[in-house]
């Protein structure tokens, strides 16, 4: 292994922090927090202490909050939920679905996969380059109904794209549509680390959020669900969280959530601060190499400080991908699909964009060091890669960051 | 020691050649590659080497062994080098083995390119066959190796490799190849992977359910013709020259009283022949396009030479043609010989793989009913 190891991937995980270990350690031993006795009740606190911190972090009230096991779930809780409840009230006809071409799987899914079922007509919002939404390109889309067309019963946009790291005008979004009354789920996974989430301040109806991208454990997420939104449960059972997610407190995992909600409240704007530092320095650093170029808006507010996605040109993926892990750097070149073969990116595809795309994200343990030497190594083999010169064994042709 | 990336279909060969290569003391990569893109719900569980469980074992058995570990999409090139050639062959009225396809243009041109480009050393796989450089088994890459069938003779994959050029065959190692199945499951018994006692796959990979004639079907659509005696009588349609290859008895719906083999099929006229099986009688076939391990066979030299994946090699002469190409004299006629199928010569002590190709042309009884049929349509 090369003796420098750089983790540029946080956007996939970040590790965890102390004090939330701490807590799962603590609460991974408790009972059966739906139990009436006092064992139970035990329990009990710790998940609704954690539901009390998560509302007082995401601008929402306590009931407004279901945990659930990450944000893929909660994703798909409010997608197939809302419109279930829509298409009830409709006597079972059609709704009508908008959302965006640069949303996360999680919510493109089960919006494909209602709309193959013929339960939704759906609409995309197709992004800008820079992977942005526009909020008047979002309205131009939402019908009320009257035309005898379908009403549109959700619209869904996140709230930073997990590639490009662009930022959306949710806030904009949330007050043009509460005033037609159509419910705005925003998928806000990506923003916790380094961006204020709030249900109050989006004026959103629901969101989806997911521990381990802010510090917490992975397996745990929340679906905030704004109490008097319609939503029928994905999945039925024993009734906790209001019915909309039966299944067993996971006592462990929502203390931790909780705490690491917390934790990323209170530190978001010491390290939003430093992490456009370090991007900003990752950025220009990688700019310099020829052939390079930073993806996503130019203006830094509309961008999440912990993204820096480029676009390589003449540089083939597998290649780049087998080069970083060479020199002990996690970055993400491509995301994987289901047998791990990189698949080409809807996102990279929706922006217009060409080249091999290469995503570093920061968290709260990046420091300069990590990205001087990403900058060091990349300036290596990024030419190195385009003359198609090797990029393993290097320990023995000549170091590139240690080789392997 | 090298750097040697070593392709894992999942199957245990391939796995134990992995662990095998980590003995021997090399930095081991694993990389599975994604050749057909069926649709999950069409994969059939333990069928073929392109289903997830394939590349979900893949990456265990690297886990466990503890080795870097990629999946490589080449799904382009093998519908674009295997896929597609193998659809219009059969169209042509050809019989191809899609194997030999897959490892000429994709295992060997593709990922031994790629590899090697990024500073890998070889290409291991799990076939069954051995290398050999100066009388020993080849442990590292280098030039000087000649390739030669299997230990385990019954296993032997020699036949589906004999395309790889001296420089390929340099840039190889094939750990497996010293060892019988037995032996191979029981390594990977003994060194913990999961894929141990999985069944070994004989399908076409990209046609799960193994039912090649409709897959055609699919592809190429119906062209019905009509079904002829070698004397030109018309016995019966078929749907399409890819539904049948020479040698073949069954499955012609011919209401015919004596037995009726498919002796010759003219794809330009849509004709097949059929007839006695002594019409099958095979005295010389030939490669216009041969590709040799080593040095070229001289002119005359006596050779083993074998007709199928899985058929016992015959005596036969090199009978040097022009172009290149080479015409092999055999010395016992051979029933149920093919175009397309692949014609790959061995020593004459039946051990070390020359080289060949694909059959172009072989001895055939039929040429002037064939001519006589597609003239009268």
């Amino acid at each position: 292994m090369p003796a420098m190891q750089a983790d540029l991937d946080h956007a996939a995980t970040t590790p965890p922090r102390p004090e939330v270990l701490e807590v799962l350690e603590r609460w991974m031993r408790a009972g059966n927090a739906s139990a009436r006795h006092l064992v139970g009740q035990s329990a009990r606190r710790a998940v609704e202490h954690a539901r009390e911190q998560v509302a007082g972090v995401l601008g929402c009230g306590p009931h407004d909050v279901v945990f659930t096991s990450g944000g893929t779930e909660a994703d798909n809780l409010a997608v197939k939920g809302v419109v279930w409840a829509a298409r009830a009230e409709r006597g079972g006809a059609p709704v009508h679905v908008v959302t965006t071409a640069v949303e996360h799987a999680a919510v493109l899914e089960p919006a494909r996969w209602l709309a193959a079922r013929g339960e939704i007509e759906l609409e995309l919002v197709a992004p800008g380059p820079d992977g942005c939404v526009s909020v008047d390109d979002v309205l131009a889309l939402v019908r009320d109904g009257s035309d005898g067309r379908a009403p549109t019963a959700l619209v869904s946009v996140m709230g930073a794209n997990n590639e490009l790291g662009s930022v959306n005008d949710i806030a904009g979004l949330g007050s043009a549509l509460s005033e037609h009354a159509i419910p705005l789920h925003v998928d806000a996974v990506q923003c916790v680390a380094t961006l204020e989430v709030s249900l109050e301040a989006w004026s959103a109806d629901a969101l989806a959020i997911s521990a381990h991208k802010a510090g917490g454990p992975q397996g745990v997420g929340v679906a905030v669900m704004r109490r008097g939104l319609a939503v029928e449960p994905t999945a039925h059972g024993g009734g906790q969280d209001r019915g909309l997610r039966s299944g067993t407190f996971a006592v462990g995992l929502i203390a931790a959530c909780g705490e690491a909600m917390v934790r990323a409240a209170a530190e978001r704007a010491a390290v939003r601060d430093r992490l456009l530092v370090l991007s900003e320095r990752l950025a220009v650093g990688l700019e310099a190499i020829d052939g390079v170029e930073r993806s996503g808006p130019s203006d830094p507010e509309r961008r999440l400080a912990s993204h820096v996605h480029v676009m390589i040109d003449g540089v083939d993926g597998e290649a780049l991908a087998l080069g970083l892990d060479a020199a002990g750097i996690a970055a993400s070149a491509g995301s994987a699909c289901s047998s791990g073969a990189a698949s080409g990116s809807h996102v990279v595809t929706a922006c217009g964009l060409s080249g091999a795309p290469l995503r570093l994200s920061l968290g709260w343990t990046s420091s300069m060091a990590e990205v001087d030497h990403v900058v060091e190594v990349l300036e290596g083999l990024v030419p190195r890669l385009r003359e198609g010169g090797p990029v393993v064994g290097l320990d023995r042709l000549g170091p590139v960051g240690g080789g392997r | 020691m090298a750097n040697v990336l070593v392709a894992m279909s999942g199957g245990v060969d391939s796995s134990v050649a992995a662990a095998l290569l980590l003995e021997q003391g090399h930095d081991v990569t694993g990389v599975h590659l994604r050749l057909a893109d069926v649709p999950d719900a069409q994969q059939v569980p333990g069928h073929g080497c392109c289903g997830l469980d394939d590349a979900q074992d893949a990456r265990r058995v690297a886990q466990v062994l503890g080795v870097p570990f990629y999946v490589w999409d080449m799904t382009e090139d093998f519908a674009r080098e295997v896929q597609a050639p193998f659809a219009s062959a059969y169209g042509a009225g050809t019989t191809p083995n899609p194997c030999i396809t897959c490892n000429e243009r994709v295992k060997y041109a593709a990922l031994i390119e790629r590899a090697l480009a990024l500073g890998f050393d070889a290409v291991a796989t799990g076939h069954h066959a051995r290398l050999e450089r100066a009388g020993s088994p080849v442990i590292g890459p280098g030039p000087g190796v000649r390739l030669l069938r299997a230990r385990d003779t019954a296993k032997d994959q020699s036949y589906v490799l004999h395309r790889a050029t001296p420089a390929q065959l340099a840039a190889t190692l094939l750990p497996v190849g010293e060892l019988t199945k037995d032996e191979v499951r029981s390594r990977a018994g003994s060194s913990g992977l999961r894929v141990a006692t999985k069944p070994d796959s004989y399908q076409v990979c990209f046609i799960p359910d193994g039912d090649t004639a409709g897959w055609l079907g699919q592809e190429l659509g119906e062209h019905p013709g009509p079904i002829v005696d070698l004397d030109g009588t018309e016995l019966g349609t078929h749907r399409g020259v890819w539904g049948v290859t020479v040698g073949q008895r069954r499955g012609l719906g011919l209401d015919h009283h004596e037995r009726r083999f498919v002796v010759d099929v003219d794809p330009a006229s849509a004709t097949v022949v059929v007839g006695p099986r002594s019409a099958l009688a095979c005295h010389w076939v030939e490669v216009a396009d041969p590709s040799w391990t080593g040095t070229v066979p001289a002119d005359g030299a006596e050779v083993r030479v074998q007709l199928r994946a899985h058929g016992a090699s015959l005596r036969a002469r090199i009978d040097g043609c022009a172009d290149g190409g080479v015409r092999l004299l055999l010395d016992e006629p051979a029933h149920g010989v093919a175009i397309g199928q692949s014609a790959v010569a061995y020593g004459p002590d039946d051990d070390v793989c020359l080289g060949g190709g694909p059959i172009s042309a072989a001895d055939r009884p039929s040429r002037l009913p064939v001519l006589s049929a597609s003239g009268a349509a």
